[in-house]
């Protein structure tokens, strides 16, 4: 694989450290961050950032027989614990975070065409946006699929090119509403992405944060 | 404000607490946790929105996880404080967004390789740096930093509360992490 050129944002990675990104949007993170080990120290750094501010933060009176509770809790289930299945690289294209919402790798997918040969998979997630596959054939325009707020896109294989540049696997491009862009598969292989966009029944818009270019520590 | 002075041993500590659990399931050890975590824990949690009650049972459940999972903490990769912010963190999501985690995949190495203890205590200490930068802060911009990071709000929402103009509020926001990455430069 060609080295990974275009990474999750700071934004991106905090929200999804911090746990408030839509789960679409957490699929597309944690699917890179399982191909990009820059992204996954960085994820480390703003999960140290969340430890540090409860670490500092003011504590807050629990009741008087919390602790006994929480024991009670453990004594009743305390089963020697099962070893921890390792999510480990399974062969295929897909990675592990990714697989487990298809149901499988590449060939699992549902494919539904969307007119001029491209063809489309939505996975399910809650509804505060909206996560599909996007199979788009050698050499083809990237249709409009209506992104009317932020759009994050991750490339599983091939590439397409537009304004901005080349994404090729494991490259995050995130788009905003303003931008007009023509993205185009390169000729040679088919392009499979995954793309996240704000789900039209959002009510909370998510796009100030996203937007937002905050910083890598 | 009364702040608690850390000493430079205090993450190594809980990394001990967590060993003794771990490998003798050590009550005392793990009520030494508790204190310190579980009230925390339940603020964090009525900080983003919980109700008392609700953070309350969320607390519990943490604290019973990390028991339960004592075996999976790395203290290579994480403090206890990082550790314990994750469970808290998931827990959050499962029980008042209802929603799910996708999870990336783990690396090809897990908590079965041999343990390394000069990594580990160099992880301890720079998690001790970043405390100590975050508690320098001054109080408007870590408050801030606190309200993006656990808050369900968005920045237009804080700013409503604060009746800080948006653009005031980006700019604090970025100056306090702009300070810390300093700190971290400056000690290293």
């Amino acid at each position: 694989m060609t080295k990974i050129q275009h990474h999750l944002t700071d934004a991106l990675l905090m929200g999804y450290a911090a746990g408030t990104l839509p789960e679409a949007f957490s699929l597309v993170v944690a699917s890179h961050v399982s191909m990009c080990d820059e992204c996954r120290a960085r994820l480390a750094s703003y999960e140290a950032l969340g430890g540090g501010l409860i670490d500092g933060a003011e504590e807050m009176a629990l009741s008087d027989d919390c602790f006994e509770a929480v024991m009670a809790r453990i004594d009743g289930a305390d089963a020697p614990a099962a070893p921890p299945v390792r999510r480990v690289r399974r062969p295929g294209l897909f990675p592990v975070p990714l697989q487990d919402y298809v149901g499988g790798d590449v060939e699992a997918v549902r494919w539904r065409p969307i007119g001029m040969g491209v063809r489309q998979a939505i996975l399910e997630t809650d509804r505060e946006a909206t996560v599909r596959l996007l199979h788009i054939p050698a050499g083809s325009a990237v249709p409009d699929h209506g992104h009317n707020g932020t759009e994050i896109t991750l490339v599983l294989q091939g590439a397409f090119r537009d304004e901005d540049g080349r994404y090729g696997p494991g490259d995050v491009e995130v788009a905003t509403e303003e931008m007009h862009h023509t993205p185009v598969a390169e000729p040679g292989m088919d392009c499979i992405c995954l793309a996240a966009t704000d789900g039209p029944l959002k009510f909370r818009a998510i796009l100030p944060r996203l937007a937002q270019p905050l910083l890598r520590i | 404000m009364e702040s608690p002075v850390k000493t430079e041993t205090q993450d190594a500590d809980w990394v001990d607490a967590m060993i003794r659990v771990r490998t003798q399931r050590d009550r005392a050890a793990f009520a030494r946790l508790f204190r310190h975590f579980a009230p925390r824990v339940k603020a964090f949690l009525v900080k983003s929105g919980a109700t008392e009650a609700l953070a309350e049972e969320c607390t519990q459940d943490v604290m019973a996880t990390i028991w339960q999972k004592a075996h999976l903490f790395d203290p290579e990769r994480a403090s206890v404080a990082t550790w314990v912010f994750t469970i808290a963190r998931n827990r959050r999501i499962d029980l008042i967004r209802r929603s799910r985690r996708p999870e990336p995949e783990d690396l090809p190495w897990g908590p079965e390789h041999e343990p390394d203890q000069a990594e580990a205590l160099a992880l301890q200490q720079e998690s001790e740096r970043l405390g100590r930068a975050l508690a320098q802060l001054p109080d408007k911009q870590r408050d801030l930093i606190e309200r993006a990071f656990y808050g369900e709000r968005s920045h237009s929402e804080i700013a409503s509360e604060t009746g800080l103009p948006l653009g005031t509020i980006k700019s604090r926001i970025r100056l306090a992490l702009d300070r810390l990455r300093h700190e971290m430069k400056q000690s290293t």
